[in-house]
């Protein structure tokens, strides 16, 4: 029989393509073309575009930005890993228990989840009361409105999608092999240094760049939980469209984030390697 | 090949009422052998027979509910694996598929921080032990099943260890390979003078490379003995049955006379044979024989062992090609069927399906053993 088109499944996504280029690459373009072009000629959008780059304001937030990123980053990985260890090497209730703490979180709204930690961090909120009950602090803690707030609330958003990739590539350790090295003379954190954690490298490292992405992009929880020096570039760009009407460094300015994030995410795709996911 | 080499008389191990129980089922059940230095010991048993469970208990990833464990006279039970000091060899060979194949021999002996010197020479001997010197610098992806095997061979004695378990090790590769890896393992265990406590399914595997040979069933030492001697003396029906093909033949027992016993079929055929343990007269027992022990002829020609202690006269009801012999199914009474192994010769073969046939064998080819 003659293959048909259909038989390889390329006619079923179409729909989801056409969906997508229309409700958001076409208008993503339109809107780049149409503040661009409303600057002038291209050498003046392009001093423009380098004007808008290096300005102090756009440094500052690009720096504060990967900063915070990369702390997040490294928070969300060290609070995931003994999680997706523990999810990995345990059954029945135990893993359910744990896995329903990481995923229910996930599908509940991250404004609602950024205004109960708000709640809890404030000045006179449960952690700074229980704080003092204790007697461990005389003074209410500032966590609210400060770097610390908004580590904690992103850490807090990102840990599952952290948790879910370490515990994908932590089940397919073949468990033979830990027991392998065992056999062989190997005590427990010579085991893992050797061979555990080598063999969950490549968790680690699409972990972390899928929650350093989300995380350059974020914006509820800075805006909400941050101080007023915790400016991040999403936030920068919402001010240039709300408060300063200035839309073409606000495209340009997502440009800028969009460009980061993809040449993140190439990187990404580099080391999961999707196409031999999907079996091609 | 001077520092590949164990101390000769260490590596005995003892089994004292080893036992392991998982809930209610007993797994192992009170299991107690000795296996010296240097004795190649197979455990052979069907799936769930408790022979994987006990290797587990002397590696050290199971725990012992009862019973010992001594290493040359010292109890190892509270010993974690790491420092039991076994080579391992796995059923899914566990090459660790990040290290190359020097960096997985390598591994036992950076586990036991070795000067590198010393670890790069050992590493090449034992790489020159299993063939593999020029695969040194491969992964495991770039490997076959069997020489993937030898990696696995190669890390379990890089370090001298003086007792070897292996799990299965050859289940997943295919037959001809199979063979011709046992003999190379046990041609390393002999040259190197190491224990090895082997567990299969593979009744020609444990018959070909064992030493000594437990036959395992229902969490128990069924029978313990040299291939040979299990082969020919099966002490039970089951034994009978798992190793090798095997006639067992139901009926009374007649007469009992020291080593010399007597059965009668339910057709009235008495046939003599040797004893088997317990038996007593008019209880149910099996004449066990094995096939290839057994003549066959057309039904009154000249019998080639006339003086056999055994006739019966039937009918070949099926004849089966199998390359090197042939199998022939003799029923010599209602619903009982004797096989008969015939080497493939070229002498003219016995085919007549449905024909009058003469079966006959030695009484010492054949033991009664109590049902």
């Amino acid at each position: 029989m003659r293959p048909s088109r259909f038989n390889d499944g390329t006619t079923l996504i179409v729909p989801a393509v056409l969906l997508l280029a229309l409700v958001f690459v076409v208008p993503l373009i339109w809107f780049f073309v149409r503040t661009l072009a409303g600057i002038g000629t291209f050498p003046e959008i392009l001093s423009h575009v380098w004007s808008v780059v290096t300005s102090k304001a756009v440094i500052t937030a690009m720096r504060t930005t990967n900063w915070i990123s990369l702390i997040v980053t490294l928070l969300v990985l060290l609070i995931s890993y003994p999680v997706a260890y523990y999810l990995a090497n345990n059954r029945g209730w135990r893993f359910t228990l744990v896995l329903f703490c990481i995923i229910v979180p996930y599908f509940t709204s991250i404004i609602v989840r950024t205004y109960s930690w708000m709640v809890l961090l404030g000045r006179n909120g449960l952690v700074n009361q229980v704080l003092m009950q204790l007697g461990l602090i005389h003074q209410p803690l500032t966590m609210l409105y400060t770097e610390v707030g908004v580590l904690i609330g992103m850490v807090y958003v990102l840990l599952p999608y952290m948790v879910l990739t370490l515990f994908a590539a932590m089940k397919a350790i073949d468990p033979s092999l830990m027991r392998a090295a065992q056999g062989l003379g190997a005590g427990p954190l010579y085991a893992f240094a050797r061979v555990y954690f080598p063999l969950s490298i490549h968790g680690v490292v699409s972990g972390s760049l899928i929650v350093f992405i989300l995380s350059i992009g974020f914006f509820i929880t800075p805006a909400l939980m941050g101080g007023p020096s915790d400016v991040m570039i999403a936030m920068l760009i919402e001010r240039s469209v709300e408060i300063t009407f200035d839309f073409s460094s606000a495209a340009i300015m997502s440009l800028l984030l969009l460009f980061v994030t993809l040449v993140l995410y190439s990187i990404y795709y580099r080391l999961t390697d999707v196409r031999r996911m999907m079996g091609a | 090949m001077t520092t590949l080499e164990p101390g000769k008389d260490r590596g005995g191990i003892e089994l004292r009422q080893l036992t392991k129980r998982y809930g209610k089922e007993t797994v192992v059940d009170g299991i107690s052998t000795t296996i010296a230095a240097g004795e190649f010991f197979s455990m052979l048993g069907p799936s769930g027979s408790g022979k994987t469970t006990t290797l587990m208990m002397i590696a050290g990833f199971a725990d012992i509910d009862g019973g010992q464990i001594l290493v040359d006279g010292a109890d190892i039970a509270d010993m974690p694996p790491q420092r039991r000091g076994f080579g391992m060899v796995f059923q899914n060979y566990a090459i660790f598929p990040h290290l190359s194949v020097t960096d997985n021999v390598a591994f036992p002996l950076r586990a036991r921080r070795l000067p590198s010197d010393e670890i790069g020479r050992r590493v090449r001997e034992a790489l020159e032990l299993v063939r593999l010197e020029r695969f040194a610098d491969r992964y495991s992806r770039q490997l076959s099943g069997g020489q993937q095997q030898r990696v696995a061979i190669a890390r379990a004695i890089v370090f001298q260890p003086s007792i070897v378990l292996m799990d299965e090790p050859l289940g997943a590769l295919d037959k001809n390979l199979r063979f011709q890896m046992q003999v190379e393992i046990k041609e390393i265990q002999r040259r190197l003078g190491m224990t090895v406590i082997y567990v299969t399914h593979d009744q020609e595997e444990a018959m070909n490379m064992s030493d000594r040979i437990a036959i395992m069933n229902h969490g128990r030492i069924e029978q313990v003995g040299r291939p040979a001697e299990i082969y020919e003396n099966p002490t039970s029906n089951f034994i009978a049955r798992f190793l090798g093909e095997a006639n067992l033949v139901p009926g009374i027992v007649e007469s009992v006379d020291s080593d010399v016993a007597t059965l009668q079929t339910n057709g009235g055929l008495v046939l003599r044979a040797r004893a088997g343990a317990d038996l007593r007269v008019g209880s149910a027992a099996h004449l066990f024989v094995r096939p290839e022990r057994i003549d066959i002829a057309p039904a009154g020609e000249m019998m080639t062992n006339p003086d056999s202690g055994n006739f019966a006269t039937g009918r070949l009801i099926q004849t089966s090609f199998l390359g090197n012999i042939l199998r022939h199914a003799v029923e010599i009474e209602p619903a009982v069927v004797v096989t008969v192994d015939v080497k493939n010769s070229r002498a003219d073969l016995f085919r007549a399906v449905n024909q009058a046939a003469t079966v006959s064998w030695l009484a010492a080819d054949g033991v009664i053993l109590q049902r």
